[in-house]
């Protein structure tokens, strides 16, 4: 309390009135991410906006996000613009593969944060050429955050590759949840493992009935001609919407 | 793993709730988390306590009430908690559902002194 403070006032039985405290209840009812939703919906207004398909990608570390981009950087060559954001916790690695197939990639390092935030996509697009027509933001590698927060992607691909066992979905049911597509990663190393591509489309189906399933090897090329057709055909309907 | 940015969004929503009362502390804070919203009761909290120190929240008591996933049945139109291991309509074994609620986070209310 400050000084020269006026004396308390006398109640009548001569105690001092004490300036008592006062325990307040406000009630908010408010989602926490609502802030990163809001930075989200302005992005995604902006992409559709500006006709670009803006692709957010989750998967586990290794699953094959950065290779089947770079197999999707020579298939869409020549019929469309594409740029990626890539975020890691270190390192501009992934953004320089990219670059090395001819495609404008900025580096987002998150220096520890396991997953991306719409804000931190704001900031860099502005790098990101004017007339690109698929954004792909390659999230940091984790089966669990991402999932959690909007990136203003108007398609949310989930990858789940071969090694990693078909039994994942219901295990880390948020990402599959939260996805539009999922893409069964590394279909060349089916004959080597005890992976069941079926049980595992099955399972992340049970999750999430309105996932659609692509199975592809970035190594091989199969089920990319499908994929980018699927793409092509959701650009195609963001620019007559 | 990403309870700590959570906890410095949940604190900037309570700061915005809070400061045109001028409250000398924020005493109780109730949260709600999702069963499905990829958060750890147990991480949140110790994030909480890691975030609230020299803020008005210093002292304050979190609550997190975990909120159960509830969907409706798009075939019956019943509403069920799907399991771990089972995520089809427990009464018409339908896989056409809508997620009602579980997967948000949300402040429900705080308590301050004034």
């Amino acid at each position: 309390m400050k000084r020269g403070t006026p004396p308390a006032p006398q109640t009548r039985a001569g105690r001092p009135a004490v300036s008592r405290s006062r325990r307040k209840e406000i009630l908010v009812r408010e989602e926490i991410l609502g802030t990163n939703r809001k930075v989200a919906a302005e992005l995604r207004k902006r992409f559709e906006e500006r006709g670009v398909l803006a692709v957010n990608m989750i998967s586990s570390p290794g699953a094959g996000k950065t290779s089947l981009l770079e197999a999707l950087a020579d298939r869409v060559k020549g019929r469309f613009r594409m740029a990626v954001i890539e975020g890691d916790i270190e390192t501009e690695r992934d953004a320089e593969r990219i670059r090395r197939k001819g495609v404008p990639a900025r580096q987002i390092t998150t220096g520890g944060a396991c997953h991306l935030e719409a804000k931190m996509i704001g900031k860099v697009i502005p790098s990101i050429p004017g007339d690109v027509e698929l954004l792909f933001i390659e999230n940091v590698g984790n089966l669990v955050c991402p999932a959690s927060f909007d990136l203003g992607e108007s398609l949310r691909l989930v990858l789940l590759s071969s090694p990693e066992g078909d039994d994942k979905p219901k295990k880390y049911p948020e990402a599959f949840l939260s996805a539009d597509v999922l893409i069964i990663s590394k279909a060349d190393l089916f004959p080597h493992l005890p992976f069941d591509a079926a049980r595992a489309a099955r399972e992340a189906l049970d999750v999430n009935p309105r996932l659609l399933v692509f199975v592809v090897s970035a190594l091989t090329g199969q089920g990319l001609p499908e994929f980018v057709e699927f793409l092509a055909a959701r650009l195609a309907a963001l620019r007559h919407a | 793993m990403h309870e700590l940015s959570l906890v410095a969004s949940l604190f900037d929503v309570i700061e915005c709730h809070v400061k045109e009362q001028n409250p000398k502390a924020v005493t109780r804070v109730r949260v709600q988390l999702g069963r499905m919203s990829g958060v750890v009761p147990e991480l949140f909290e110790t994030a909480f306590d890691t975030y609230k120190k020299g803020t008005l929240a210093e002292d304050a008591e979190l609550e997190i009430v975990v909120v159960p996933v509830k969907a409706r049945c798009r075939s019956c139109r019943r509403i069920f908690r799907p399991a771990p291991d089972a995520y089809s309509c427990p009464h018409c074994g339908s896989d056409r559902w809508k997620l009602l609620e579980g997967t948000d986070i949300v402040l429900e209310k705080i308590e301050i002194e004034i």
